[in-house]
């Protein structure tokens, strides 16, 4: 089992192969279908991001609410495919890591192999169990979109599985 | 006659909510510790690990299994004898909003489609069956869409064979891959009409046991042992479970036809119903 931290390290990424089980630990970014969306309008219109998106991590989750007295609701990943078409801009502007579940498009293999970067996959269906690996949670951006707004959780020794790698190679065989 | 106050439903209703969204049906899981003791391939035995801890900690902390507690599906069979004071269809919804907000449950569900925008539904869909007898039973079926996003109809000729259907209904699991949560639960709905088909594979996701039709229950098996050598497996990263169970549900249909939906549930399967 690897640790790896957030902001990632180029060299810690290019260690990591298809299946290898991590734990990760530091800052990550909840983001899913119309954050991806906003975010690729407000690059394409040059204006700015609400998040730093340098050397970063986005998990594709839109979390239950949190119960009083505790940082998160229920917060597994979502269907990982749906952000594809918005995927190889935002590593284009630094995105390194992507947490979710699912296959990814061929495209975004590629993209994940220009740019050096990994897709992990999360406890898919688990997002009670998920709970225990985040720390806190605050909000990061477009706070309209209500559950799919960006969150910046902290998380520790979250349970991941390396699924594309940074030479674009899959766990699931060819893309 | 019977009488039941509304108010009395919105309260079971509520607490419907949230015991389909944080107990995991019994059947299901028994199915998913049956799994996790077939399975050899250890990524898979990890993955079904991971999820039969996940029902246990939602249970025990009051958290929804999966963030995604769906777009609430609810099946009222309303009992000819008996009398409501006051609305049913408000009292659902009423009991949804109030089941939903008591969870802490997501807000899933926008009221515009096309505009989206975080103008929040807090209804559910309802499906209203008038029966024999005296009592109201109550159903709640959440559809995380992780899955439903999967579904899909396809209208055959009356004359297709079992192979060409098992074909179209394996294929759709393959399709479906490691996207929406395996090991699934297959429901498929053969007959009736187009719309009808989709609703029958829907409520098959209900049913618990065998079907008592033989010709279904082995068509059931045959599909089973079929998806299961797609060898998707937990999480897709291989294994024996891709599928814990087949559901079949049938209906009349038209001699020019053969509707078949496939309606496929993760494998956090949830449901919940009392009867009053």
């Amino acid at each position: 089992m690897k640790r790896i931290k957030t902001p990632l390290e180029e060299k810690e990424l290019a260690g990591l192969e298809p299946g290898d089980e991590v734990l990760l630990s530091g800052r990550i970014y909840t983001s899913r279908d119309q954050a991806h969306a906003r975010m690729t309008e407000a690059i394409r219109k040059r204006k700015g991001l609400p998040i730093d998106l340098r050397r970063a991590v986005i998990y594709y989750c839109g979390p239950a609410k949190a119960a009083r007295g505790k940082p998160i609701g229920s917060c597994g990943p979502t269907t990982s495919s749906r952000m594809d078409a918005f995927t190889p801009l935002l590593l284009k502007y630094g995105l390194r890591g992507m947490i979710g579940k699912g296959g990814r498009s061929q495209k975004v293999s590629q993209a994940i192999k220009k740019y050096k970067a990994v897709y992990f996959l999360a406890p898919a269906g688990c997002g009670a169990l998920i709970t225990r690996y985040v720390k806190s949670a605050r909000p990061a951006g477009y706070q309209d979109l209500g559950p799919e707004s960006i969150l910046e959780l902290e998380v520790k020794d979250f349970p991941l599985i390396v699924a594309i790698d940074t030479k674009g190679r899959s766990i699931y065989g060819k893309a | 006659m019977k009488i039941i106050r509304a108010v009395k439903i919105a309260k079971v209703v509520a607490d419907l909510c949230v015991k389909a969204n944080c107990v995991l049906r019994s059947d299901v899981l028994r199915k998913l510790k049956e799994a996790l003791r077939k399975e050899k391939n250890p990524r898979a035995k990890n993955a079904l690990k991971a999820i039969v801890e996940n029902a246990r900690i939602a249970q025990k902390e009051d958290l929804a299994i999966c963030q995604d507690t769906g777009l609430p599906i609810v099946f009222a069979e309303l009992g000819r004898d008996l009398r409501i004071i006051g609305d049913l269809k408000q009292a659902i919804i009423k009991g949804v909003e109030a089941g939903y907000c008591k969870g802490n449950f997501r807000e899933s569900i926008i009221r515009d489609p096309l505009k989206r925008g975080r103008s929040v539904y807090r209804g559910a869909i309802i499906h209203l069956d008038v029966v024999r007898g005296s009592k109201l039973k109550i159903t709640l079926l959440p559809r995380g869409f992780g899955c439903e996003n999967k579904s899909r109809l396809k209208m055959f000729n009356p004359t297709a064979g079992f192979a060409e259907i098992k074909q179209f209904i394996v294929d759709t699991v393959r399709e479906a891959g490691a996207d929406a949560c395996p090991p699934y639960v297959v429901g498929v709905g053969i007959g009736g009409t187009a719309d009808y088909a989709g609703l029958l594979a829907k409520k098959a996701l209900l049913r618990s046991g065998v079907s008592s039709k033989k010709t279904v229950s082995v068509l059931e098996k045959e599909l089973l042992f079929e998806i299961n050598k797609l060898g998707i497996g937990p999480m897709g990263l291989g294994g024996k479970a891709t599928c814990l169970k087949v559901n079949i549900r049938t209906f009349p249909t038209h001699i020019a036809g053969l509707p078949v939906a496939v309606n496929i549930s993760c494998h956090a399967l949830r449901s919940a119903g009392a009867t009053l």
